[in-house]
């Protein structure tokens, strides 16, 4: 267990309170962000499986799209391209940003919106082959605008493919370091805070113990030299008037001779 | 009476007359157009064409081939038969020559003006222009900035002038739609060209008549289809049918009043030709109206060929090249784009 596997503590009940407190907050974070991410994939699975659709159907779209375009330059004329060219004034389809929120993402959805057709816009576009090809020119028209509103779905899908994904990696990072480092990292120096508490508690438990001992120790060889010396002073030393001056102790006879003695009246 | 007359028809439009039999000879013939089904690839296609009467039109063409290069080719091809005759043309067949080519003229003019409204660059635009359509004055069409300017410098000159001076005015100009100016140029250039025909008589009076009166009935027809769900007026839309053809003049006003497509049918019932081909066009889903009046056309100006000693004969080559052309850009464009399941709309000339 490296030192730099933990955070720089100092180990002590207030910040090992601290730590699991940590310890909370970020299983909290990692559960959540966990749930985003899942979130996130279930979102981006459901769009890589219409952007493959909406592609393939585009490839389709657009070989149709090319096929009437083709059709109607053979009714109109190869001028068909100058004609329209020059013609259009101004865009007739525009793009509407919509944006959508997954999870806390922002995801854009385009949506086309059809400009007024104006004074001559849309009309002039519309009697485009008036005299001849304007049957095809309107199929050419109709195939390529639903070609158009396919490209911007999938246009609105690959943005929000390629933003989900880079949510997602964002989000598994951070589940992956909450997980892999900073909870290891909290949970050693939990551990290191509770063994050095429990260090110093069997350091204070011997030193109590030792203490102990020692003061039994000591208790014991008083005791057993009082012994000795009571013994010795009773036989051998003469009387001292000075034990028995002490009115406390005198009183304290008396007290005590009180409780037990019978035959003393007060 | 000069040129339906048997007798001195050869004196001054025989020869001219012998080379367009000739360049009929060289129209693609089904077995041709067979071939070229055939192709896999836009380096075949080119192949193939190198043993028809095109030669090696795309010879000096760098590889990747695109559909547009083809078809520019074999116009500038046509351009350039058309032009062979046309500088040997006396008149009136001159002429005649010259009424063929309005109707790329009126094109290119419309262009041009679209172009002026923007305020686009002129000599840019004059590329595009199709090249049976250019006029001497086109290159000054850059000066024109405001089309009154346009008018009193440029189109005054044109040919086409007259059908400007009495269906356009000076004020319609800037507001009116420039679809509408096109179609109605064309009206005026049809009537005009109409009654050119009938004046020259004989044969082909008679021929042009036939093919001139389909080309009317064909826009009226088309005109009135293409108008439905656009701002197009009913009025504005009557002003722009020809003053004669089969539907003149009782199917043309019944068509002015037109609402849908289903009274349009009920409207051209009485007339054979056309009804013929609307129910073609109706039982076929891959073919449209447009479709069958190409058909048409083609069975037209084929049926020219049948006689002698008469000038419709240019007319049909030209709208039988230009079918050709269009056939031939459409093989390409669906070889290029390897969809074959619509390659036989085309339509085999001979």
């Amino acid at each position: 267990m490296a030192s730099k596997d933990r955070l720089p503590v100092v180990p002590s009940r207030l910040s090992l309170q601290q730590m699991k407190t940590k310890y909370q907050g970020a299983s909290k974070g990692h559960s959540m962000l966990k749930k985003k991410s899942d979130a996130l994939m279930v979102r981006f699975r459901a769009i890589l499986k219409e952007v493959y659709e909406k592609k393939l159907e585009a490839g389709e779209e657009s070989r149709e799209a090319m096929m009437a375009l083709a059709q109607a330059k053979y009714a109109f004329g190869g001028e068909l391209k100058h004609t329209v060219m020059e013609t259009v004034k101004d865009a007739t389809l525009t793009l509407k940003t919509v944006s959508d929120n997954v999870a806390g993402v922002q995801l854009p959805s385009f949506f086309k919106s059809e400009a007024e057709p104006g004074e001559d816009g849309g009309g002039t576009m519309m009697l485009t082959g008036l005299g001849k090809g304007g049957e095809s020119i309107n199929d050419a028209r109709d195939v390529f605008t639903h070609t158009l509103e396919l490209l911007i779905q999938i246009a609105a899908l690959q943005t929000s493919f390629l933003i989900l994904d880079e949510a997602i990696k964002l989000t598994n990072r951070r589940v992956n370091a909450l997980e892999n480092v900073v909870k290891p990292r909290i949970e050693n120096t939990k551990k290191f805070i509770e063994s050095e508490l429990d260090e110093l508690e069997r350091e204070e438990f011997f030193r109590l113990k030792l203490i102990q001992n020692k003061k039994e120790r000591e208790r014991k060889k008083a005791e057993g030299e009082q012994a000795k010396v009571a013994n010795n002073v009773e036989l051998l030393t003469p009387f001292n008037p000075d034990k028995f001056a002490n009115p406390e102790k005198a009183t304290d006879l008396i007290g005590v001779a009180a409780g037990v003695d019978e035959d003393i009246l007060f | 009476m000069a040129p339906g007359g048997m007798l001195l028809f050869n004196t001054d439009d025989g020869y001219l007359e012998a080379i367009i039999r000739g360049y009929r000879a060289g129209i693609l013939s089904s077995a041709d157009y067979a071939n070229l089904c055939q192709c896999e690839t836009l380096e075949d296609f080119r192949m193939q064409l190198t043993a028809t009467d095109y030669g090696n039109f795309l010879q000096n063409e760098p590889s990747p081939l695109a559909t547009t290069t083809i078809q520019e080719h074999a116009r500038k091809k046509l351009v350039d038969e058309f032009r062979a005759i046309s500088t040997q043309a006396t008149e009136p067949l001159a002429t005649f020559l010259d009424y063929l080519t309005y109707p790329y003229m009126i094109d290119n003019l419309i262009l041009l003006i679209t172009g002026t409204f923007k305020e686009k660059d002129i000599s840019e635009l004059i590329d595009k222009c199709h090249p049976l359509g250019l006029f001497d004055s086109m290159a000054s069409l850059c000066i024109a900035t405001t089309p009154e300017e346009l008018y009193r410098e440029i189109v005054v000159d044109t040919p086409l002038a007259p059908y400007f001076a009495e269906c356009v005015s000076l004020d319609d100009l800037t507001a009116l739609n420039i679809e509408i100016i096109r179609n109605t140029l064309y009206k005026a250039y049809l009537e005009d060209f109409y009654q050119y025909c009938q004046k020259l008589g004989g044969a082909t009076a008679e021929l042009m008549g036939l093919l001139l009166q389909f080309e009317a009935d064909r826009r009226a027809i088309n005109i009135t289809m293409h108008s439905f769900g656009t701002s197009l007026r009913k009025n504005e839309r009557e002003s722009l049918y020809c003053n004669f053809g089969e539907l003149h003049p009782e199917g043309i006003m019944r068509l002015a009043r037109a609402d849908d497509r289903s009274s349009v049918a009920s409207i051209i019932e009485p007339y054979g030709t056309y009804r013929r081909l609307w129910s073609a066009a109706m039982d076929n889903p891959d073919k449209n109206l447009e479709d069958a009046f190409f058909e048409y056309e083609v069975y037209l100006a084929k049926q020219a060929f049948d006689q002698q000693f008469h000038y419709a004969i240019f007319y049909a080559y030209l709208r039988l090249k230009e079918q050709e052309i269009r056939n031939i850009g459409w093989i390409a464009e669906c070889i290029s784009q390897k969809n074959k399941s619509k390659l036989n709309k085309y339509i085999v000339v001979f």
